[in-house]
């Protein structure tokens, strides 16, 4: 018997109360090979968004998801509320390709989810890497009109330094997924 | 307030991306654990109990709860409330548990006030604990929260409303429960949590 599953119901205004504890900017401890990640999280009229929290997964450098057994070494979790500007900021490595559902292989890329006040559910999306060759042939991104798969790759703004902003309506409206 | 999406969402196929997920343990949380009236904070006092299963009933063992909650006055500690309700310098409303083998956790804390929010005239928060779950996926994310049954603010709750279908919107309102009453001490409420399946072949229940 199937049970129905618990529903969304939004993280409201005060989620820095129950959700700090696990919050994570930096992941990794090594930084040779360290990037940064930097955005902000826009709304419909383009203003930053102050009371968002966005949560990112990856694999590491070799593809490979932690397993419970692995956390210590690269846990592929970070989390962070945004600024007063609508900006979070994230220390991490590239992550390997990892595969799809099929024999096919994804290009690198982060799973991100949104939560904020005034959003029921999380927006699930995704980051890409610039000059990442594999772009090209991901299954994911082949499911997106060419004209908003840029909405998913973040820019270069200097050595190992990335911006990737996230557009939540209208006008270069980021891509979200529905799992 | 322009922050949802206007595009419709792209369906993505679930990948070993969202089939995997991060995972938590103790050593990850410090702080008043799920006990959140140890500092004695004024207020009903309140056992809030359950199990966290899949939707295949099984149990989702060893994951962590994040909770949040007003204090019985309707306030929280957090800058951005500007409620004229006293604060409880005994009560922080931030919480935590993780489930055990058979997807068990458990959490004392007091009965949150209700609480104005300006969303339109007259508008009141019914009742309600913030609860956040990761489960085993990305997939699985959960942030949901538990309301108390017969609260008579249900009805005019937008929040609680905007969920459809009535069946779902039930999961919501926890039960009062005498088997978890203590006497002389807290009243009982139970809310299971039933995190969303992956689209993945269950594995043997001794590989979880």
């Amino acid at each position: 018997m199937k049970l129905i599953a618990t529903p969304w119901q939004t993280v409201g205004p005060f989620f820095h109360i129950g959700c700090t504890q696990l919050d994570r900017a930096n992941l990794t401890a090594h930084d040779k090979s360290a990037i940064t990640i930097e955005g902000r999280i826009l709304d419909g009229d383009g203003k930053p968004v102050p009371d968002a929290m966005i949560e990112i997964w990856q694999a590491n450098a070799a593809g490979r998801y932690p397993t419970e057994e692995e956390v210590e070494s690269f846990r592929g979790y970070g989390r962070v509320a945004t600024d007063a500007e609508g900006r979070f900021r994230f220390r991490t490595i590239k992550p390997g390709r990892v595969p799809f559902a099929d024999s096919r292989q994804q290009a690198p890329h982060l799973a991100a989810s949104i939560l904020m006040r005034g959003l029921l559910k999380r927006l699930v999306t995704r980051m890409y890497f610039p000059d990442e060759p594999a772009n090209a042939e991901d299954p994911v991104l082949s499911l997106i009109d060419s004209n908003r798969k840029g909405t998913l790759i973040a820019k270069p703004v200097g050595a190992g330094h990335l911006s990737w902003d996230v557009v939540l309506q209208g006008n270069g409206e980021t891509v979200f997924f529905d799992l | 307030m322009k922050r949802a999406p206007l595009q419709p969402l792209i369906t993505l196929p679930q990948t070993v991306t969202e089939l995997t997920g991060p995972q938590f343990s103790p050593a990850d949380l410090t702080g008043s654990g799920c006990d959140l009236t140890r500092n004695g904070p004024l207020g009903e006092r309140v056992i809030v109990s359950g199990r966290v299963l899949d939707e295949d009933g099984r149990p989702v063992r060893r994951t962590v709860i994040e909770a949040w909650q007003a204090n019985a006055a309707g306030r929280y500690l957090h800058e951005n409330d500007q409620h004229d309700a006293p604060l409880d310098p005994n009560f922080t409303g931030c919480g935590h548990a993780f489930t055990d083998d058979e997807g068990r956790y458990r959490f004392v804390t007091i009965k949150p006030g209700a609480y104005p929010w300006r969303n339109h005239f007259n508008a009141w928060r019914p009742s309600h604990i913030h609860f956040s779950l990761f489960g085993p996926a990305f997939a699985t994310r959960l942030v949901t929260q538990m309301y108390f049954p017969g609260d008579a603010l249900l009805e005019f709750d937008p929040i609680f409303n905007s969920v459809q279908d009535a069946e779902a919107r039930a999961r919501l309102v926890s039960a009062f429960d005498w088997e978890t009453t203590i006497p002389e001490t807290a009243l009982g409420y139970r809310f299971d949590i039933v995190l969303r399946g992956t689209d993945e072949t269950p594995m043997e229940e001794s590989a979880r």
